[in-house]
């Protein structure tokens, strides 16, 4: 499947695209092709490990990436298929990631219905999601991966109703999508089961849920926008996005059942923009929190506030706070686990500048948790040499008192990488 | 979230379609508030609504030049008050299909509302009011040159009247929020389209200029077609133009989250 629509870009990509990015109108508006066009660009991104990690390569990045959007706009709708075709020289083979490829129209005034693999999001929060339930590349975003690629895409049918009272969005996904969640392959990680930082010694097998139309996802959000404050409530059926848990007898990691309730309220305060979310994880499978070998019910609360703090200059700050419920049970289901803490605490503060003429970005975003005691620091910075031609590097820098909190888990992943990136 | 001040074009867009009524017999006037508020409400609110797609080249002092291209939505909620804008980005292509919308009021103490859609995360982004004298997507042109600098942060003196111009010297009342001391503005007393605009830096030196450079009249609105901005500190220019100016084209509420992630017709044809 993918490997058909790969070679249906490539194909198309040939048949339009010379050097520069083509337009290719045909005269007859209702057509599949009316209004075509091929975009992309073509990218070589290499990192490396600055710690040595007795788990992994050295090496945790080293690829060139051609991304090809063909997308065409006739007057029923608007569809798009955007691929990347990589050549990954450190798990040395070649690949294809089907970005995108949808078809969306509107069949009445009130609805808009986009169908096929699209990337999702929703929420107030900046790298930190708590009602977003669509899946997410965690490894892409340690690695060094342009920050686009923290989103993996869907396959799933988005309904969009819009009233006057209020707006309502259903995402159905038939088949589950997890995230591209830390296995083990290229980045270490904290095994639980080890009592140890582990990698390719130890990667992490899963037993996914992947039937069709049962083993499937719905996400809603009903929102409404109030003299601009965005209000918004959430609700999503589904499973843990990466693994929950663990079934010792096949010694696989698993997905277990989760619903999420939540709500936002996002808009003007003070100079700047707030955003307050909430959300309560309900673990299905372990509702009274007893059992060990799932994830236990979780509240999450977010605050944030970003503001210009002078000219090109702007500064975003969140409080995000992870709450375990029936905290005593996990506590005795699990006496041998890793020491948590009922409640993760974890402050972020971006910083972004722009500079010689907004073509040179630097930014640095940093997570803290001063209940873990752990930090991850991204810094980065891109120049834009031409329109077209884009260079870039920055870090992934983790710290950590303990190797079994979230970040301190990563601290011999840490990493700086580069990369240059010619778009057409 | 790269060079977002867009508003900047906005105000150029809206600036461009300053209108002239009948430019045969200018008659003189002397009361320089009924000549800017003239100017103001010509410039800013031609129409109920407009569009227009921009070209913009911003060359260094090297010759070095870059590309930005966009459509440009423009809907008025209240002749003289507040509107609503939408940009869809065309060029670069590391930009493309962005959209930046803006609601901008006419409230001085009430802050625009202005929103980013970045389409590879699909992400609808709520952004800071920031500073108006700030680069617009990295030209010469400002958020304020575009979106119009409010008539209450100055104070204004026609200091002389030609044959062609009315030139209002304008002071600002807040000297420190701005780079400037003041800028003349050179308005054409057929049409009120403000020709030229020099500003002055602490020095009293020339620093930055805006002229209208060509202007045509479409669908019966004088409408500044091509406008550039020189930078004399930096030597850099920024030349703007405008094609498919279309007005009165009945848009509907496309100023909101919907039409953010699912671009309207008409800013995509």
């Amino acid at each position: 499947m993918t490997c058909r629509a790969g070679f249906i870009i490539v194909a198309l990509a040939y048949v339009c695209l010379p050097a520069e990015a083509q337009h290719w109108d045909t005269n007859d508006s209702n057509s599949l092709f009316y209004d075509t066009s091929v975009h992309g660009f073509y990218e070589v991104r290499a990192g490396y490990r600055t710690r040595n990690d007795p788990f992994e390569k050295d090496m945790l990045m080293m690829e060139q990436r051609l991304q090809l959007d063909i997308s065409a706009k006739p007057d029923w709708g608007d569809w798009k298929i955007k691929g990347d075709t990589i050549g990954d020289l450190v798990e040395e083979r070649g690949d294809f990631d089907l970005r995108e490829a949808f078809v969306r129209g509107s069949p009445y005034d009130f609805m808009d219905v986009k169908l096929g693999r699209q990337i999702l999001t929703w929420g107030t929060g900046d790298l930190i999601f708590i009602n977003d339930l669509f899946p997410k590349d965690f490894e892409s975003f340690f690695i060094g991966r342009d920050t686009d690629y923290l989103k993996a895409p869907s396959d799933a049918v988005k309904v969009s109703l819009f009233g006057e009272s209020a707006n309502l969005d259903i995402v159905y996904t038939p088949q589950f999508d997890s995230d591209r969640f830390i296995d083990g392959r290229r980045i270490s990680y904290f095994n639980s089961n080890l009592g140890r930082l582990a990698g390719q010694d130890a990667i992490v097998h899963t037993d996914k849920p992947d039937d069709w139309f049962r083993d499937d996802e719905i996400a809603a959000r009903l929102y409404k926008n109030i003299n601009n404050y965005e209000y918004a409530l959430y609700a999503y059926h589904g499973f843990w996005k990466s693994p929950g848990g663990q079934n010792p007898a096949i010694g696989k990691a698993i997905f277990p059942d989760l619903s999420v309730y939540g709500a936002s309220v996002q808009g003007n305060f003070a100079k700047g923009i707030g955003n307050l979310e909430f959300g309560y994880y309900q673990s299905e499978d372990d509702q009274s929190g007893q059992n060990g070998n799932i994830n236990n019910s979780e509240l999450r609360f977010l605050a944030g506030y970003s503001q210009d703090i002078a000219k090109d200059f702007t500064a975003g700050l969140q409080y995000y706070i992870e709450h375990i419920l029936d905290f005593e049970q996990h506590k005795e289901s699990n006496p041998f686990g890793p020491d948590r803490d009922r409640d993760r605490h974890l402050v972020t503060l971006r910083l972004t500048k722009l500079s010689m003429n907004q073509n040179l970005r630097s930014s640095l975003f940093t997570f803290f948790s001063p209940s873990d005691n752990d930090v991850y620091m991204r810094p980065n910075v891109n120049y834009k040499v031409s329109d077209n031609l884009a260079v870039e590097a920055g870090a992934n820098i983790f710290f950590g008192d303990h190797i079994s909190t979230f970040f301190g888990q990563f601290k011999n992943d840490s990493n700086i990488y580069t990369g240059v990136r010619y778009s057409f | 979230m790269r060079s977002i001040s867009i508003l900047a074009v906005v105000a150029v867009f809206s600036a461009c379609v300053f209108a002239a009524q009948d430019a045969n017999v200018p008659e003189k006037i002397s009361d320089v508030n009924a000549i800017v508020n003239k100017a103001n409400i010509m410039a800013y609110y031609q129409g109920d609504d407009g569009k227009a797609k921009v070209k913009m080249t911003i060359t260094d002092k090297k010759g070095q030049t870059r590309l930005r291209e966009f459509v440009i939505l423009r809907k008025d909620i209240k002749e003289g008050g507040d509107q609503n804008f939408y940009v869809y980005f065309l060029k670069p292509s590391d930009v493309r299909e962005m959209v930046f919308m803006v609601h901008k009021y006419s409230d001085v103490t009430k802050d625009d509302d202005r929103w980013l859609y970045l389409p590879a995360l699909d992400l609808v982004k709520r952004i800071a009011a920031g500073d108006k004298r700030t680069s617009f997507v990295g030209s010469d042109f400002l958020y304020e040159d575009v979106s119009g600098r409010n008539l209450a942060e100055d104070t204004h003196e026609l200091t002389d009247t030609t044959d062609k111009f009315y030139i209002v010297k304008n002071t600002p009342q807040k000297p420190d929020t701005v780079e400037f001391i003041y800028f003349n503005v050179s308005i054409d007393r057929g049409t009120f389209i403000p020709m030229k605009m020099e500003f002055f830096d602490k020095n009293n030196r020339l620093y930055r200029v805006i002229e209208s450079q060509k202007i045509e009249t479409i669908e019966g609105f004088p409408t500044v077609v091509k406008s550039l901005v020189s930078d004399l500190n930096t030597g850099s220019k920024t030349e703007m133009e405008f094609g498919e100016v279309k007005y009165n084209i009945g848009l509907g509420d496309i100023f909101t989250e919907r039409y953010l992630r699912k671009p309207p017709e008409e800013a995509r044809k």
